[in-house]
């Protein structure tokens, strides 16, 4: 049966809503069950960091918030939560407080101690990604049909350009 | 796309080369760094659009980094399933990568830069995964040249990176470092003393960690084990490989303590146990994956106890990788289905260890 979101994937999510008093079938790919805010536990994907994961739990169940998500990508503590995966560099910002934790949970210390990084700056290259980010950005605005903020970014772009 | 794997530098096979330290029971050693590149979220959030611009602009970016520069790249998902596989028996690329798990094939725009002993993916868990094998325990020697891949790679693109945190990776169990240094060993002396439990359990309180041949999730198979740093955060890349060396040296000294007291306690036993393993290799007209692996871990064993001569270890790790299931379909140009593939892969054996082996009765 075919995602009746996507008309892609294979639907793995078979729902029964009701709407105005009518029930209603809804059978969803877990992408698109995701998108809507379903959470799934069909294909979780299977890996080996159960110790890790179950500390996340633990910890989340310790926390409130489960609701902040990362302005940058849109992924929320739950979604990390679940997956055990941070969406973007942002992510690391957005939920510091609980990743510090499970960091310190995980590798009994949060601060680097290895090699040091020097982020360029100020050239081309860094203003190229600039650009791709502030476009993606741009592009994601426009699918949520933020029209203001999408207005803004692109001033920004043309400012960079 | 088709794959041609001759036209990979080495075959990306460097590493069995059989040409390091304690060859004979360490096959490989890899260090693998995690890194991100800013400004683009991590490949599983990323839109498609997103995967292909940080891929376009690494495969860009390549032209000017001295260790990439003559580099193979494969568009991972753009490989039919028995190419990816391919990839993945030969470890250039991960489980994930070539999409051997899921259902919808592999994810967008991976690719994989491949060079005689080094490679990077791209568009795994993390946007690049720079890894750097050598053959026989050398970590140090791995970790030098992933040090300089690293800094070449990382002055062409911008790495996500935090002052506190290090570097940024999508799995919180990799920030910091995200280096993961590993061996590929084989343990049989300590498998066959019962031993074995021990030592895995003394791993993990000395902050390792131990999978199968194929990495994360794979079960382990014909005693092939791998051991890795658990940790990436709080200590820096040299103090973490050092413990990995420090760790593994006594686990080879007691791997071959076992095999002293197999031969001293058991000897015709353990003699007589690995040459019908020799004998069945050698005469079998079928042989199924597991079967395989589990006889030729006996005979790599023969000729680690000097049972068997003649037979090169550069030959045993040979066969452990082209005995596998895409590796056969490649020699014979075609799909194989499991059947004709046991067929095939008993040939194969029958053939490498006729040419090579002689006997020393």
């Amino acid at each position: 049966m075919v995602c009746d979101q996507c008309k892609e994937r294979d639907a793995v999510v078979h729902l029964t809503q009701i709407v105005a008093a009518a029930v209603a079938q809804v059978h969803l790919c877990e992408r698109c069950a995701a998108e809507r805010g379903i959470e799934t536990t069909v294909a979780e994907p299977k890996h080996p960091l159960g110790d890790f994961l179950q500390a996340v739990q633990q910890q989340a169940s310790q926390l409130p918030g489960d609701l902040a998500r990362c302005a940058y990508c849109g992924t929320s503590l739950r979604e990390f939560r679940a997956s055990g995966r941070l969406g973007c560099a942002h992510c690391y910002g957005a939920f510091e407080q609980s990743l510090r934790e499970l960091l310190r949970r995980v590798h009994g210390a949060t601060r680097h101690a290895g090699w040091r990084y020097e982020p360029q700056d100020g050239d081309v290259l860094e203003r190229r990604v600039q650009l791709e980010a502030l476009r993606d950005r741009l592009q994601r605005a426009i699918d949520e049909e933020a029209f203001e903020t999408a207005a803004a970014l692109r001033d920004q772009i043309r400012g960079l350009e | 796309m088709t794959l041609d794997p001759s036209l990979l530098p080495d075959g990306g096979l460097q590493w069995l080369s059989a040409s390091g330290d304690h060859a004979g029971i360490v096959i490989s050693s890899r260090i693998r760094l995690a890194r991100n590149l800013s400004g683009y979220a991590f490949p599983t959030r990323a839109r498609e659009g997103e995967r292909l611009r940080v891929l376009h602009q690494v495969r860009e970016a390549a032209a000017r980094i001295p260790g990439l520069r003559d580099a193979a790249l494969v568009r991972v998902d753009e490989c039919n399933a028995q190419d990816r596989l391919l990839l993945h028996e030969r470890h250039l690329v991960s489980r994930e990568l070539a999409g051997l798990d899921a259902t919808q094939g592999p994810p967008g725009a991976g690719a994989v830069f491949v060079t005689g002993d080094a490679g990077v993916m791209v568009n795994e868990e993390d946007h690049l995964r720079l890894q750097v094998f050598r053959s026989g325990f050398d970590i140090g020697g791995a970790l030098r040249e992933a040090e300089r891949l690293d800094r070449e790679v990382g002055s062409e693109v911008a790495y996500a990176w935090h002052p506190e945190f290090g570097f940024l990776t999508s799995c919180p169990t990799n920030t910091g470092t995200g280096m993961r240094a590993s061996v590929l060993i084989h343990l049989p002396g300590l498998v066959l003393t019962q031993e074995i439990g021990k030592v895995l359990q003394g791993l993990q309180h000395m902050g390792l960690t131990y999978r199968g041949l194929y990495g994360e999730g794979s079960e382990v198979l014909g005693n092939y084990f791998q051991i890795s740093n658990q940790t990436t955060l709080g200590r820096g890349e040299d103090e973490l490989a050092d413990q990995l060396v420090r760790v593994v040296r006594r686990v080879i000294e007691r791997e071959e303590e076992a095999r002293r007291v197999l031969l001293r306690d058991a000897g015709y036993i353990i003699e007589d146990k690995l040459w019908r393993a020799y004998g069945t290799l050698r005469h079998a007209r079928t042989l199924p994956a597991e079967e395989a692996m589990t006889l030729l871990s006996g005979v790599r064993l023969a000729a680690g106890l000097n049972l068997v001569s003649g037979l090169s270890v550069y030959t045993l790790n040979k066969l452990l990788i082209f005995s596998q299931a895409a590796h056969l379909a490649q020699a014979a140009g075609r799909a194989l289905t499991d059947g004709e593939a046991n067929l095939a892969r008993a040939r194969y054996v029958r053939q490498v260890l006729a040419a090579e082996a002689r006997l020393t009765d």
